[in-house]
């Protein structure tokens, strides 16, 4: 078990999400922080030409999306939770609801709406500029048990 | 078999072998498929269970004889173990071939295919041309 976190300690995305974002898998998306509330992060996923899904369409394919929602959701977790605990995704689903315009950047929020003592539950939006018009939906449940991480699924 | 997308390359997927009808998905692990130091990513992994769908589906609609499009409807995934930093496979299953909608389900796994890391439920858009 590692040591209990000093109080004074508090998680804050804005510190946080530079450095969580900047290596390994979502820095080599290029995710970026961009706002937070007390239990909601957003983060964006600019435009990148290899990252698309299909030949003729300049729409980011499906995968990076995932991996946007889910760094949202855990950074939305570790806010409303305000502190860093291991985490691991169980369960996540994503509703595609419309095409992104071409070339555009993709946001994804994250709001943790419920947290019990073993599970954590997060839904969100992913859009291409306007909240309220999102190209898709995510719904997840991650796991807040602290155990070792090594044996936590997700990622 | 037709090249796989653009992204599926960027992220470094290939396809590792023809097992019957499906094919079957490698990703190698890198520092750019990695999530927590040692862990593959969730995000590449579904990257992967997806790559593995689109794929199954497309050959099995060029059998058809359809030059349809595929669009997302949407995607469910499970993980069920951590992504250890070895290669991972996946192999994808069409439930239904309809008219106008694809079910598929998808499974990964790294050392053992009974074993998986992670599984998914895809609904696909069909759309035939004009």
């Amino acid at each position: 078990m590692p040591p209990p976190e000093p109080a004074d300690t508090a998680f804050d995305p804005v510190r946080a999400a530079p450095f969580l974002t900047a290596r390994s898998h979502n820095g080599w998306l290029g995710m970026l922080y961009r706002e937070h509330g007390a239990d909601w992060v957003e983060l964006e996923l600019p435009w990148r030409s290899d990252l698309v899904g299909e030949d003729d369409r300049a729409v980011l394919a499906s995968g990076p999306i995932v991996s946007l929602m889910d760094m949202a959701s855990g950074l939305a977790i570790w806010t409303r939770m305000g502190s860093f605990q291991p985490i691991a995704t169980l369960d996540l689903r994503v509703d595609y609801t419309r095409a992104a315009a071409p070339r555009a950047s993709v946001f994804g929020r994250a709001t943790c709406y419920r947290i019990t003592r073993s599970a954590a539950f997060v839904h969100g939006v992913a859009h291409d500029g306007d909240p309220a018009d999102p190209v898709a939906r995510m719904q997840g449940v991650f796991m807040t048990i602290k155990v070792n991480p090594g044996i936590l699924p997700g990622g | 078999m037709a090249r796989l997308t653009p992204y599926a390359d960027a992220l470094g997927i290939t396809v590792e072998a023809a097992d019957g009808d499906a094919p079957v998905m490698r990703l190698d692990f890198s520092d750019g498929v990695q999530g927590r130091p040692g862990v593959l990513h969730g995000g590449a992994i579904s990257g992967l269970l997806e790559t593995a769908g689109y794929a199954l589906l497309r050959g099995a609609l060029v059998q058809e004889g359809r030059a349809a499009a595929m669009k997302p409807i949407n995607l469910t995934v499970q993980f069920l173990a951590s992504g250890k930093p070895h290669p991972t496979f996946a192999k994808a299953r069409i439930v239904k071939l309809g008219r106008r909608t694809a079910n598929l389900s998808v499974e990964a796994w790294q050392d053992d295919p009974s074993r998986p890391i992670a599984s998914a439920v895809m609904n696909v858009m069909v759309v035939e041309p004009e």
